[in-house]
This record gives C-alpha cells, structure tokens and sequence, in this order.
C-alpha cells in the first residue's frame, strides 16, 4: 500500500519539476525544491532531500539536462534545465492533469440523491 | 530502453555518481544555511533548520541511487559478492562441488556430442537419407563376399527402377598402394579408385578442378587423379593451379584434375580409423569384370522409393541376372541406408555409453544435493541470525538461490570448457576405427541440457533449506537442531541419495565390468600369430619390374638381403596382412563336385617362403613353402586347419590335390594353424596360402620381419639394403604387427576407455558420498556418542555401530543396484564376448569393490566417532 502511495507521489513531484524548471529556466535542486515549497505553501514536500530522486529520473529520462555551474552568491551547484524533449512531456502531462481534474472536479460534484 | 541503457551505466559507475550525489546534496544544504542566515537565524540555527528541511539525508540518497539505478542488480551484485565470499571461505567444499559438476557436464556434453555425430547428425552429403549401401548378400562374410562383379553390378543398376543413379569403388583398396613421386622422392599414398559418377552421387563437388570425365573411366585411360584437401595442402602447398599439373603416380604419368574439399573425408564414413590421399578413377568395364567381385556400391534411392521397396525389387532382379549371368558371381543384393551402414553397429555401444554418462549425471546431481544439503544444515544458524536482524524471508531465499545458482554454473562453466576439450579431442582421435569421429563437434543442445539439469539441481537442493530457515529462527538459535524434525528429514532425503548413488555405480560397474573383461577376453583371443616383435612394410616394387622373372627375382634378392640384416630372425612377405583387406577364392579337393551354393571358398593369402616364421604361425603338419617353389616346380599349396577339416574330414591332407586360383592342380604341402583374419571376435574362416613364386595374382607386397630392434632402426637398416636392388623405393615407416591388431580392437578399447573412467567417477563419487552422509552423522550424534562413552561404551563398539550404519545403507544401495544391473546388463548380451551377461565373476567383483569402497568411506568417520572424547562432546552442550 505504502509502495503505490509514494509512486503516486513521484509522478506528481516529476511533473512539478518540469513545470518549475519551464518557467524559471536553468535551476539548481535547491532552487526547484524552494520554489515548490513557495507555490504549493509547504504542502507537498515533506523532505527536501526527496526531490533528488525525481531529478535523477527526469534526467535519465532525457527530459531535463544538468550542468555544473557557479550560482549567483559564487556557489558551485548542479544546474538543471527543461529539455526540447521535457517540454513535449510536460505538455502531455499538463493535459492529463487537467483532463483529470476536470473529471474529478465532475465527479465529486455529484450531488446525494435525494 | 533509455532509461534502462542509463540505469545499467550507473550500475556500473556507482562510485562516481555516489560522489557526484553527495557533492549536490552539500551544496544543497549550504544554499539552505545561506538562505536561513539571510533570514537572521544564527549559524548553529541556520545549520540545524537546513538539515531538518532536507529530511533524511541517508535516506534521500537511497531514494536516489535506486531511481537511477537498477536496485534488483544491487541486490544481485551484493549476494553474488556474499557468495564467493562464502565460497572462499569453504575452498575444499566450493573445489569439489564445481569439480564434480564440471566432470559430469563436461563427460556428458562430450558422449552426447559425439553420439550426435555418429548416431543422430545425417552423413555430410547432399540429401544423405536417400543413400543406400548395396552390400551383396553372399554367404561369405569376407569382402569378396559382400562386394559386387562389374557386369552383374551394370545389368543391376540399369534395369532397376528405384534408384535414380548408383556408384561403386574398389574395394580391395590397401594401406599405400600408390607410389606418389616428387622431384624423385618417393611416398606410399592410400588411394582409392571409384566409378565415374561416385563424386556426384554423394553431391561432392570438387573444390578445384572437377570431378572424373566418361573418358577418363575408360580402361587403360590416361589416368585422372583427384586429390584429397590434405595431400593438397601437404605435398603441393595448397598451389592453387595445380589442377592439370602432371605427376608420376606408380612410375607413370597422371594429370591432376581437381582437388576435393577438406568436409569430404572418405575414411571417416566408410573406412573409419583410415584416410585416403587421392582418388583415380575405377573402369566398370569388362576387364574389371573378370576380378570378380570387386566393388562397393553406395545408390541413391528416386523419390519416393523406400529402402524396403527397393530390396523388394532387388532381390528379384539379382536372382534374375544371376540365372542370366550363370558364369558370373551371384547377386543377392542387401540394402541398407548408408548411415545405418556406417553407424548401426556401433549403435549400441554408443547407447551403452550415453546410458552411462546419464547414470553419471545423476550420481553428480545426487552427490551436488547431498552435499548442498549437508551444508544448508550447518547454515541454519547463519540464516536464523540474519532473518532475527531484519532479511526478508525472499531475500534470504534469493540469496541462498544466489549462492547455489553461481556454484553449480561455475561447474556447468568448467564442464563447457572441458566438454569443448572432449570433443576436440575426440575429433582427432585418428587411432579408434569409429566412424565419423572427425566430425564430432560440441553440440549445443546437449550443452544446453547438461547446463540446465545442472543449474536446476543447484535451485531445487539449494530452494529446500532456503524455504525452511526463517521458520527454524528459533531452533536454530537455541541450538537444538538435535531433534528437529528437519533434520531427521534431512537425514533420510540423504540416506536416499546415498543409497540412489551407491544403485547407480553399482549399474555402471556391473556395465563396465562385463564389457572390460569381454575386452580381455577378445585380446586373450588366440590369433594364429604372434604379433608381438613382428612388424610389417609395403615394398611394392617399382613399375619396371613387371615380368614374373623380374619380380621372382626382386622378392629373392630382397629377403635374401633382409634376411642379412643384423637382428632379423625371420622375414617373408605376403599380399594379405591378417586384419587386413581379404578375399576369398573357390578351394575344392581335387575329383569332388560342389553345387553352385555349396562351393567352398577359402580366404586367399599369397606368401613367401619365410612368412609363417616371421609372423609366428605355427605349421602343423608337412613343410613351409621354399625357395624352389617356381613356376618351374610342381604347384603347390598350404591350408589351414578349418580348410583341411572342411575337405578332407579327418584324412591326412598332405600330398592330396586342390583346385584352387590357377587352373593347375595343387599339392597340399603344408597345414598351419587357423589365423584370425576378419577380426579377433570372428572365428577364422578356410585359409590358403599361394606361393609367391607361381602366381602373379597379387596387389600388393607387405614384407614381416621378426626382430627384437628398435623398430625405427630397423626401417633404417631394411631400406638401406634394399634401396641398392630398387631405387625407387619409397621413404615408409614399419608398422608393428600389435598396432594391426590394437586398431581392430580399437572401438571396443575405446568403449571400455570410456566406460572405465565413467566408473572410476562413479564410484569415487558414491564413496564420496558415503563418507560424506556418515561423517556428518557422526558430527551431528558428537553428543550422544559423548554419553554413550561416559556410560562406559568401549570404542570398539561405537566404531562398529556406525560402520553398520554405512554398511546398512550400502547394503541396501547393493541390493537394489544388483537387481537393476541384471535386468539391464541383458540388453548388452550382444555386446560381450565370452562370458554371459549374468557372469558371476563381474558380479562378485564389482559388489565387494564397491562393498569394499563404502566401508572404507565409513571406517574414517567411525574412527573419528571412536575417538570423541567424552569430557569435551558433553561440555559442549
């Protein structure tokens, strides 16, 4: 039970990732992990640390790239970016999503009969 | 595929990426503390936020290295690491486990490999199953008997309708007949003459050059000569145009017309233990005609035709041509497919064989359970520990698997190495007359088989335990296996497999025993002659001595020159080495009318005076042949005892007259003893002997010499005398008599080789586990033995009880392996000689080794038993 939970967790942490990454451009782990943290108000990351494991992912996957490279207050920090390839997927998983919470949004309106 | 290609590389690259990992997640935490210091927060503060902020820092980099990476092969790479740690820490029992699965995989893979080359594989020809030998039927079992008469041979294969083509070769072909000369150095070559269409019947084509033309069959053609891949390759360089080049083949001219392919080995299918060097072609014509029978005959059978319906017609158009050719040998032709022609005989040898390393792999599977579960028991402890500290029962089953699995592949591993050492070794093997054994390859299937069969024995004996262990967590740890149930169940499943294992060696032993003393039974044969300090040499003279004179001449002033020799006791020549090619004649007492069926006919050796004494065939009644047997003198004629019999029933055969080869009367001057001629199993057959000097009807000259010299210094010491009388005279080796008779025993020799070794394993292995299952019982009762000694058991008695206890098992194991022997050793009735299937003597000698062995395999741990001090087995409880 506990093994599905997390896989759904993952999935969705993969796609927020992407989403951050297509908006802010090139970002270190910490960076990704701060902006989630601000827009989601702390709900979703529960550890910092768990965001590693979706980075590594996304990158073997080919839709993020990394570098090394020297951060703005001169801290040497792995630089991720959104891929050509990234981008496609984050456009699919942004239909999904929203296909999906359209129908969920419909479904839990259903009102008590009688 | 991406994504598993980048999780296999970061497999392999785990201790850059763990580095690169802990060089993000630093940097991490510094951008943290930065950002909480910027907020106002002290360092100590900042630092300790940062950190609960990140969670777990260990547990995120797991989270990590498993989504990057392939966390079933972790897995698998740790328990393999475990394994051959575990391994290296048991080298006695790791060296032999592998060893004995490496030797039965690698025995069996090689007997099946070959089994499939000789039984199975179809003949390296086009369309194989449609060849028929066509041997005839004739009621002698001597070649001439079984050959064809050309004539005959032609109406046959032009009236019948169910062969689309058929095709001959010489028969009474002989180890050297050709006299190859290059830049006038001489060579004895094997040379076999075959019809014209013999090359494209069996679908070989010449690889250079052609095959043999009409005309070149023609009688008295300019002769063609085909050559074989490696008289190619090893007298003319592999030269490329050698085709039409000429050479002097027998002192005259021949043009070489194409050069055979090296896939095509004559001896391998049809003389096995032989090799031919080149090929000429045979004139069916009336002039081969008049040799009699004379030719093999291989056909290829129309589509559709059977072999059946084929001898069906056969056997009616051979009595009809023989009723038309009345002056002619009969045809009563036999057909058979060629490859049961080559192979069948030596089918139930082989069958023997591969039943034999079957019952090996079984003893190795059960020696490889019985050791894995010897060890499982031991380990309990282990595993208990491991489980009470958190291994999930499918681990620990996975790594138990692990370990087991990389144990019996590394023995399947050093099988395939030596299987692949087997079978190239059995494809070189040049000195066993058995068929196709050059083509005999490491055959996958079975390779495949033998791997498999291993590896599950691995899995099955190492799963049982594996399943147990968590369950006797508490057992184990409290260190009471003592009456586990398990283990009393262990006890019996190894009871059983020593038990299985003693039946089935003792299977292999009776087996082997009955063929190995059926082997020295035949070398005990009685030959005739005495082979050993006698050896034989083809001095065929040159072309130029070709009147009867001229040879007379040569053959005298030879052994006369021979006979001079330091160290030669005896010497005489013959056209008919025993072994050897035969043939056989008509022989008939002088004044006596045989029917046509009835005729007696007798196997035909043209001698010197001499050759008796050098071969060591003891004369029995009246005088050898002399030197004034000629032309000029009156024709005379030795025989051998079976011949005298067979003519003149009881009578004294001396001076009585025969009508044998020429048409002149012949006196019986001499009777010798019965000599084996076929083979050592075959009963001599009637003999003859012509000499020399008043016939010309011979092929070729082997000369015998008797000496006790090197046999090196005397092929020296001979052709130096004999080079001065024919220059011509070919560089050649003597061949020992023994070698002779050594290649016709070779496919049993070879058989019992085998065999010996296979049971050799056997019962070393069954030893082995015996010794093993007692001493491990010992070990296990320490204890109770303790006791017993401290209430006063004298250690003759405990040494006594648990040998009674190996001997019950073996008792039991002898038993029921006595009964399977004679149910099976039935089926190899046909491959003994001179003892019955049930000989009691093997039986007897085969029990008490094998009695013998097992309480020798008991004696250790009973002495060890006798030897437990009581004092230290009850304080270690």
């Amino acid at each position: 039970m506990a093994d599905s939970k997390l896989d759904l967790l993952q999935g969705t942490l993969d796609v927020m990732v992407l989403q951050t990454l297509a908006a802010l451009g090139s970002q270190h782990g910490y960076g990704i992990a701060r902006r989630i943290e601000q827009v989601s108000g702390d709900e979703v990351l529960l550890n910092q640390g768990t965001i590693y494991a979706s980075l590594v992912r996304l990158q073997q996957r080919g839709w993020i790239a990394a570098k090394w490279g020297i951060s703005d207050n001169n801290r040497k920090a792995k630089f991720y970016s959104i891929t050509v390839r990234g981008r496609a997927r984050l456009a699919d998983d942004m239909a999904y999503w929203e296909r999906l919470s359209n129908v969920m949004a419909r479904v839990l309106a259903i009102a008590p009969e009688a | 595929m991406r994504e598993l290609f980048h999780r296999l590389t970061s497999f392999f690259k785990k201790a850059d990426h763990d580095r690169e990992l802990d060089a993000e997640v630093e940097s991490h935490i510094a951008f943290a503390i930065d950002e909480y210091i910027r907020g106002g927060m002290a360092p100590e503060e900042a630092r300790r936020q940062a950190m609960i902020r990140f969670g777990g820092r260990e547990a995120a980099k797991e989270l990590q290295r498993d989504a990057r990476s392939l966390p079933f092969l972790e897995c698998l790479a740790q328990d393999l690491r475990y394994a051959l740690r575990t391994m290296r820490r048991e080298p006695g029992f790791t060296v032999f486990a592998i060893l004995i699965v490496g030797l039965g995989v690698g025995a069996s893979v090689t007997v099946f490999s070959m089994l499939n080359a000789v039984l199975v594989r179809p003949l390296p020809f086009h369309e194989p199953e449609s060849l028929v030998w066509i041997a005839n039927a004739g009621s002698h079992e001597g070649l001439s008997g079984q050959t064809l008469q050309v004539l005959p041979f032609l109406a046959f294969k032009e009236r019948n309708r169910s062969f689309s083509d058929m095709a001959a070769y010489f028969a009474f072909y002989g180890k050297g007949d050709s006299k190859l000369t290059i830049h006038g150095e001489a060579e004895r070559l094997n040379a076999l003459p075959v019809s014209q269409n013999f090359f494209p019947l069996l679908g070989v084509q010449p690889k250079l050059g052609r095959s043999f033309t009409a005309e070149e069959c023609k009688w008295n053609a300019p002769k063609a000569v085909l050559l074989s891949d490696g008289l190619w390759k090893q007298r003319f360089a592999a030269d490329p145009h050698v085709v039409g080049r000429r050479i002097t083949l027998d002192d005259a001219a021949a043009t070489v017309v194409g050069v055979l392919p090296a896939s095509f080995d004559f001896g391998s299918v049809f003389a096995p233990g032989t090799h031919m060097d080149l090929y000429f072609p045979f004139p069916l014509t009336q002039e081969t005609d008049r040799w009699g029978n004379t030719i093999a005959v291989v056909g290829r059978l129309k589509p559709g035709a059977t072999v059946a319906s084929a001898q069906a017609e056969a056997t009616i158009l051979g009595d009809r041509i023989s009723k038309e050719q009345p002056n002619r040998n009969g045809l009563t032709p036999h057909l058979s497919l060629l490859k049961e022609h080559v192979s069948g005989k030596l089918r139930p040898a082989l069958i023997v064989l591969a039943f034999a390393v079957g019952v090996v792999m079984l003893i190795v599977c059960a020696n490889l359970s019985n050791l894995l579960l010897a060890r499982s028991t031991t380990r309990q402890k282990e595993l208990a520990i491991r489980s009470a500290l958190g291994a999930g029962r499918s681990r620990l089953v996975r790594q138990i698997l692990t370990e087991s699995i990389l144990l019996s592949s590394c023995g399947a591993l050093l099988g395939a190495v030596l299987a692949l050492a087997g079978t190239q070794t059995l494809s070189h093997l040049t000195t066993f007359s058995i068929p196709l054994l050059s083509d005999v390859h490491l055959n996958m299937g079975a390779l495949l088989f033998t791997l498999v069969l291993a590896v599950l024995t691995g899995v099955v004996f190492g799963l049982a335990p594996a399943l147990q262990a968590p369950k006797a967590v508490n057992d184990a740890l409290k260190e009471q296996h003592r009456g586990s149930t398990n283990s009393r169940k262990h006890a019996w499943i190894r009871g059983a497999l020593v038990v299985s294992e003693i039946v089935f060696a003792c299977v292999l032993m009776v087996g082997t025993g009955l063929l190995l003393r059926s082997f020295l039974r035949v070398l005990d044969v009685n030959l005739g002659f005495q082979p050993a300090q006698a050896a034989a040499m083809r001095i065929d003279p040159s072309a130029r001595f070709s009147t009867p004179q001229q040879m007379t001449g040569y053959l005298s002033e030879a052994l006369r020159r021979v006979r001079e020799v330091n160290g030669v006791e005896a010497a005489g020549v013959t056209d008919a080495l025993p072994l050897g090619r035969n043939r056989t004649w008509f022989a008939g007492a002088k004044g006596v009318v045989y029917k046509r069926n009835e005729a007696p006919l007798a196997f035909v050796h043209i001698v010197s005076d001499g050759y008796l004494k050098a071969m060591g065939i003891p004369l029995k009644a009246g005088r050898d042949f002399s030197e004034r047997d000629t032309t000029a003198t009156e024709s005379v004629i030795m025989i051998n005892e079976t011949l005298a019999r067979r003519l003149f029933s009881g009578q004294n055969p001396i001076g009585r007259l025969m009508k044998a080869g020429d048409d002149k009367d012949k006196h019986v001057v001499g009777v010798v003893s019965d000599v084996r001629h076929l083979g050592l199993e075959q009963a001599s057959g009637p003999e003859m002997y012509f000499p020399i000097r008043q016939t010309r009807d011979y092929a070729s000259i082997d000369l015998v010499v008797r000496s006790k010299m090197n046999i090196n210094d005397l092929g020296v010491s001979v052709r130096s005398v004999l080079l001065p009388i024919d220059p011509g005279l070919p560089r050649e080796k003597f061949r020992p008599l023994q070698q002779i008779v050594d290649q016709s025993v070779s496919p049993r020799r070879f058989i019992v080789l085998l065999l010996s070794g296979f049971a050799c394993f056997a019962l070393i292995l069954a030893s082995l586990g015996i010794y093993a299952v007692i001493s491990y019982s010992v070990g296990q009762r320490t204890q109770e033995i303790g006791i017993r000694m401290a209430l006063g058991a004298t250690p003759g008695e405990l040494q006594k009880n648990v040998l009674l206890q190996t001997l019950s098992l073996a008792a039991i194991g002898l038993l029921l392996g006595t009964a399977a022997s004679g149910l099976l050793t039935r089926t190899m009735r046909g491959m003994l000689f001179g003892i019955t299937p049930s000989d009691p003597v093997t039986f007897a000698g085969m029990l008490i080794l094998l009695a013998g062995v097992a309480a020798a395999a008991g004696y250790l741990p009973a002495r060890r038993a006798s030897r437990i001090d009581p004092m230290i087995a009850l304080r270690a409880e």
